[in-house]
């Protein structure tokens, strides 16, 4: 187990290499952008003078070395800095909408991940059945249509045509639990549908892939129930590529539902993201792209981790 | 701004109109005749607003297009030292009567008593000067110091009386004082701290999420009276036009803004929504640098100008909501608009005509357009480009990105798209863009007849003199200003059939000019 410990001590010093890594790019990135914050807050109504005034007032008349030093300070003291565009801590403006975020993904994370494993192992094993290329046709229907276009339908017939479902998912920070997954339920079935095929397809290949070898042969010459040679045989092999794409995906619904996000207009991070780019909000745009990384770097971790329990001979290298 | 919209088409300009509009084209709807219940008290007004930001602020210095701020801000929390109403007559609001000394160059607002901010403190002169003073000297950082220019000085004379000295007479300085931007706030030692969003308006604000939410609570001594009708106002952020169609359509907001113009059409059969639009004094512009070859031949400028058919942009850009413009930006809705002024045809053949003339030919322009500019820009200016084409005009359409538009296209390079909000006054409008000296004067146009009258009709007192003269200048504009303007834009939005409202809608902005949550009820 010590072995296991080092592996995680190790690859979260990495990982802080990596965030430092990622802040210097980001806040170059922005820096490469045309424009900078005081032009943009100001827009259609910017005169030189005012332009030059905000830009004094924001700091940004100091060279960008100078910058992203104070930056970097205050952020090894947990100082997460305050927005250059409304002056508002970032913390407080980051907290609310990851925990939406989070929600969401966790929401739909729990219906698609087991939705999508068990459709996999049935897929796998009805093989070639009606079944299999029933799920396989809806599911990768489901994933080649864009994600909005899919959120449109899904408001089409559930919301307008039926309403069964609020339109927006306008949720507040007063919203009670079940009037949150009500009105969560939609952008959460959206972005369901978004990865699932993702999820199944691998789960069905990984299996189909063992299903073949010797050994599961033996196991169901030897009288196994078919319950058990999936479960205690073959899954037990297949997780590591399973809990790679798994977390692949809840990455992806943590970083990546900037579009479902508009379109149930959620109050999520993504468009907080996207605002703060777009008026060159340094402080902000760091601190979401250090959590987007962080969530990977943890969500990569903990699917390493899996596949070398799941492994033993990986505990063991040479 | 005399009266509102529909009773400021004359007759004759009517007639031209409707010659001149498609038969589809839709016109104001009729608010006036029907008689309405008396305004009553309650409910929430859920607004599904486009234009929130993450960014925004509340510090009205950076205020731009920002529903919340609009809205919420300029619309519900806060008041102004006058207010244009719904019938677009100026009214004061915090000021009790204002009075102009003779010259116009010394304006004296009483303020009303009894007024008092949202803790409790009474409105003082020193608020209004704090307020105003924020967007003043060389410090300020705000969108709105070009509007406060001309203010030489600001003082307070007890407390209940402020006087502004301009730096040259000005017979429409108050009209600048209903400026979303110039809104009153508390102060304290001479500042104003606006994060505490402390105002005189008839709501608080108890909840905020930023760029994405806000809800106002009714005040119980809000001073003024027959206002601000409901228990609680919600803002909510709603960017996704279709997501915004749907929320009304499905209940979950009571209005929206920005209706989206290609399928607004489909609503209109139904009774549980209103289709309501207003045309204001919003246009879209194409300027061109007047100091650039070939823009700076005035032929070239005429040439482009006839290349334009206008009742095809209208019909194909806005869906027919909208009209169409005269390349001068004094719109129908403003008071000394000159209806005299002949309307500018889609005529190839003046175009090649004048072409011949400045010896150019076969010209070839790049016009420089991203959807930043408006909503469309990127289609109008191809749209251009095909028209200009049966005049033999080449125009290269070069697409730019959105990100930084206003930054790095505009005013930079010598034909681009833009887009005006407008303003309500004529010298307003002409004094930001149009002077020489003007900040934003996009086209580098410097006409000194047309910067002589803009002096003088400022601070002409007798109407008529000033209608002929805003008159001569829309027609310099017109005809040698450096700006193709095709058409004006209607705001166009949908509520639900049970909220209501009196009988005008302010042309100044959507939503009765922001104004909604204090002027709207629910029948």
């Amino acid at each position: 187990m010590t072995g296991i410990a080092r592996l995680v001590l190790q690859r979260l010093g990495l990982g802080l290499v990596t965030l430092l890594i990622v802040s210097v790019l980001i806040f170059w990135s922005v820096e490469l952008l045309p424009g900078d914050a005081a032009q943009e807050i100001l827009g259609q109504s910017a005169t030189p003078e005012t332009v030059a005034a905000l830009r004094h007032q924001l700091n940004l008349d100091q060279p960008p070395m100078t910058r992203y030093t104070h930056w970097l300070q205050a952020m090894a003291h947990g100082d997460f800095g305050t927005s250059i565009a409304n002056g508002l801590p970032v913390s407080k403006l980051i907290s609310e909408r990851l925990g939406n975020t989070l929600f969401l993904a966790a929401f739909a994370g729990i219906i698609a991940v087991p939705l999508a494993l068990m459709l996999g192992i049935l897929a796998a094993l009805l093989r070639n059945s009606l079944f299999d290329r029933a799920a396989s046709i809806f599911t990768l229907t489901a994933i080649s249509f864009p994600e909005f276009f899919v959120a449109y339908i899904l408001i089409l017939f559930l919301s307008v045509k039926l309403g069964l479902f609020p339109s927006i998912s306008n949720i507040t920070p007063s919203t009670d639990f079940a009037e949150r997954i009500y009105r969560s339920f939609l952008p959460a079935l959206a972005l369901t549908l978004a990865i699932t095929a993702h999820i199944m397809r691998m789960t069905r290949a990984a299996l189909i892939n063992l299903f073949s070898l010797p050994y599961i042969e033996m196991a169901r010459l030897k009288g196994a129930s078919q319950g058990r040679v999936v479960m205690v045989h073959a899954l037990r092999n297949a997780l590591a590529p399973i809990v790679n794409v798994v977390v692949l995906n809840l990455a992806y619904l943590v970083t990546g539902v900037v579009i479902v996000e508009v379109v149930f207009v959620y109050p999520g991070f993504g468009r907080l993201l996207v605002d703060s780019v777009s008026k060159r909000d340094v402080p902000v745009v760091q601190a979401i792209c250090l959590i987007i990384s962080m969530t990977y770097i943890l969500l990569n971790l903990f699917a390493d981790i899996v596949s070398i329990v799941s492994n033993p001979r990986l505990m063991h290298a040479k | 701004m005399a009266s509102g919209f529909p009773s400021r088409i004359s007759r004759r300009q009517f007639g031209r109109m409707a010659a001149t509009l498609s038969a589809g084209a839709a016109f104001l709807p009729l608010i006036g005749g029907a008689a309405r219940a008396e305004p009553k008290r309650g409910g929430r007004l859920r607004i599904g607003s486009a234009g929130t930001n993450a960014s925004e602020s509340w510090d009205p210095a950076t205020w731009g297009l920002s529903a919340i701020m609009g809205l919420g801000g300029f619309g519900c929390i806060y008041n102004n030292l006058v207010e244009v109403g719904s019938d677009g007559t100026l009214m004061p609001e915090l000021a009790e009567s204002f009075e102009a000394a003779p010259g116009a160059k010394t304006w004296t607002f009483k303020l009303r008593s009894g007024v008092t901010f949202s803790n409790g403190k009474t409105l003082t002169a020193d608020d209004v000067v704090a307020s105003i003073n924020h967007h003043r000297g060389p410090d300020s950082k705000s969108s709105a110091k070009p509007i406060v220019a001309g203010i030489a000085d600001i003082k307070s004379e007890g407390p209940d009386t402020v006087v502004f000295e301009l730096e040259g007479g000005n017979a429409d300085f108050a009209y600048l004082l209903s400026d979303y931007h110039l809104v009153i706030g508390l102060a304290a030692d001479g500042k104003v701290d606006w994060n505490a969003h402390i105002g005189t308006g008839g709501y608080t604000l108890t909840e905020y999420e930023v760029g994405n939410r806000a809800l106002l609570t009714r005040r119980n001594d809000y001073w003024k009276s027959g206002a601000a009708w409901f228990d609680e106002v919600e803002i909510i952020g709603i960017d996704d036009v279709a997501a915004r169609m749907n929320a009304v359509l499905t209940g979950e907001v009571d209005v929206i803004s920005n209706a989206d113009i290609a399928t607004v059409g489909r609503v209109k059969a139904r009774s549980d929504v209103v289709v309501e639009e207003v045309t204001g004094t919003q246009h879209f512009t194409m300027p061109m640098f007047t100091d650039v070859a070939p823009f700076d031949n005035v032929d070239v400028r005429l040439a482009l100008k006839y290349a334009v058919d206008r009742e095809e942009m209208v019909k194909k850009i806005l869906n027919g909501h909208g009209k169409i413009a005269n390349d001068q930006p004094i719109a129908p809705a403003n008071r000394y608009y000159d209806a005299d002024l002949p309307q500018r045809p889609y005529d190839p053949e003046k175009a090649k005509f004048h072409l011949k003339k400045a010896n150019l030919e076969g010209l070839k322009v790049d016009l420089h357009a991203a959807d930043a500019a408006f909503q469309g820009a990127l289609d109008t200016a191809v749209l251009y480009s095909e028209q200009a084409a049966r005049a033999g005009i080449t125009i290269n359409v070069v697409r730019e990105p959105n990100d930084g538009y206003w930054s790095n296209v505009w005013t930079k390079k010598p034909f681009v798209m833009c887009f005006w909000q407008g303003r309500p006054t004529e010298d307003w409008m002409f004094s930001q863009v149009y002077a020489a000296d003007a900040p934003w004067n996009d086209t580098h146009w410097k006409n000194p007849q047309f910067n002589k009258l803009m002096l003088e009709a400022r601070s002409e007192l007798d109407d008529a003199k000033r209608k002929q003269m805003y008159g001569e200048m829309q027609r310099l504009v017109s005809d040698d200003g450096g700006v193709i303007i095709p058409m004006y834009a209607n705001y166009v939005w949908i509520r639900r059939a049970e909220l209501t409202h009196g009988p005008h809608l302010s042309s100044i902005s959507a939503l009765d000019g922001s104004k909604c949550g204090e002027r709207w009820w629910f029948a």
